[in-house]
């Protein structure tokens, strides 16, 4: 007999879709916007607004349980109303980090395919790397742009609808660069040709592989 | 009274020296691609909720720096909250002494902090005059019939 969990995830895959490929071109992708900036809820509201994307953004990890019916009290929004395609979270926030959040996200068995971009200003290796190993789609310095929000927008909207291949790398640019695991093409940053860079490819069959990059960027000492 | 092309000249020529002069950088372009018909303020808002915000955290640098013992973790989190919101909106300067800043912070530096929070309420100064001087010329090119032409 299936689990309760077990049924709800099956009705929200078929009903919305989380695994990318299965949104159609003519729904609205719903994003879930976390970030405890004024300044930055208005501009990814508006990134996200004008790429077509249906936006809710709330200030806290907490807030984000919240709506999501996660935090153990009744949510307001039913599950059948709430299809939530993309959760993007700053990183540094007061309370629970992205990083938590994230976790959080990856350990409900209802939310665990929503892919989430982590956001942040800082361009630390071993945060990117652990936010990936998490389970981020991507992880994105900020400040973010309109082509960031494109990007992120085709390839959950445009995927091969088979569980994330996990292959290579990218990076691009001097400050502004994504870290992803799910690139299937290497694209060379004509902005900095310092940290152009090879990818390995990755050839493990766990979704998780340990990234190897051949050049690694200057690391920061702050965590 | 300036013609509309003069006026526009002159939102373009200021413009270009608020860029080369380091205190706007490409991510103010990229908010102006944000607005459009639908949201015709939006810039002007997203800059209104930049000043809020800094005025708020200037203030609570400011009283930080005034304790007894001071906390270089609260003033190393506003700090980065400055820099974050400065660099959302492209105030490239301001940023920049944030950065600085929060090495001083790291250091436990007080009279680097000190003087970084000195510069950096110069900066916020300086560059709130001139975006406040941005968006009068661009209401002057507006209100004489004119459209604005960004980028620019």
């Amino acid at each position: 007999m299936a689990t309760a969990g077990e049924i709800l995830r099956r009705s929200l895959t078929e009903e919305v879709g989380f695994s990318k490929g299965s949104v159609s071109g003519s729904e609205e992708l719903h994003v879930l916007a976390v970030d405890d900036s004024f300044v930055d809820r208005k501009v990814i509201e508006r990134l996200l607004k004008i790429s077509s994307c249906k936006v809710t953004v709330v200030e806290s990890g907490s807030r984000a349980l919240q709506y999501l019916g996660l935090d153990g009290e009744k949510s307001s929004v039913g599950f059948n109303d709430l299809k939530i395609n993309l959760i993007m979270t700053d990183y540094s926030m007061p309370g629970m980090t992205g990083y938590e959040l994230l976790k959080k996200i990856k350990e409900s068995s209802a939310f665990r395919e929503i892919p989430v971009v982590i956001m942040s200003s800082e361009n630390i290796l071993a945060r990117i790397d652990r936010c990936l190993e998490e389970g981020a789609e991507e992880y994105i310095i900020k400040p973010v742009k309109l082509s960031d929000v494109k990007r992120i927008k085709d390839v959950i909207m445009g995927g091969d609808g088979e569980q994330k291949k996990r292959k290579s790398v990218r990076k691009r640019g001097r400050e502004d660069c994504f870290y992803s695991l799910s690139q299937p093409q290497l694209v060379q940053s004509s902005s900095s040709p310092a940290f152009d860079f090879l990818p390995s490819e990755l050839q493990s069959s766990s979704p998780f592989s340990t990234l190897s990059l051949s050049k690694r960027p200057k690391l920061q000492t702050r965590d | 009274m300036d013609s509309v092309v003069q006026l526009q000249r002159q939102l373009v020529d200021y413009s270009a020296q608020l860029f080369n002069e380091g205190f706007l950088d490409d991510q103010f372009n990229q908010l102006q691609q944000l607005q459009d018909e639908s949201n015709p303020d939006f810039v002007v808002e997203v800059v209104t909720l930049f000043f809020e915000d800094s005025e708020r955290l200037l203030d609570e640098l400011a009283k930080a720096l005034e304790q007894q013992s001071v906390d270089y973790r609260k003033i190393d989190a506003h700090v980065h909250q400055l820099k974050g919101s400065s660099s959302s909106i492209g105030a490239q300067r301001v940023q920049k002494v944030c950065i600085g800043f929060r090495n001083f912070c790291d250091e436990r530096n007080i009279e680097g902090c000190q003087k970084c929070l000195q510069q950096v309420k110069h900066e916020y100064s300086l560059v709130k005059t001139k975006l406040e001087t941005l968006f009068k010329l661009e209401q002057k090119v507006l209100a004489a019939g004119g459209s604005i032409p960004w980028p620019m």
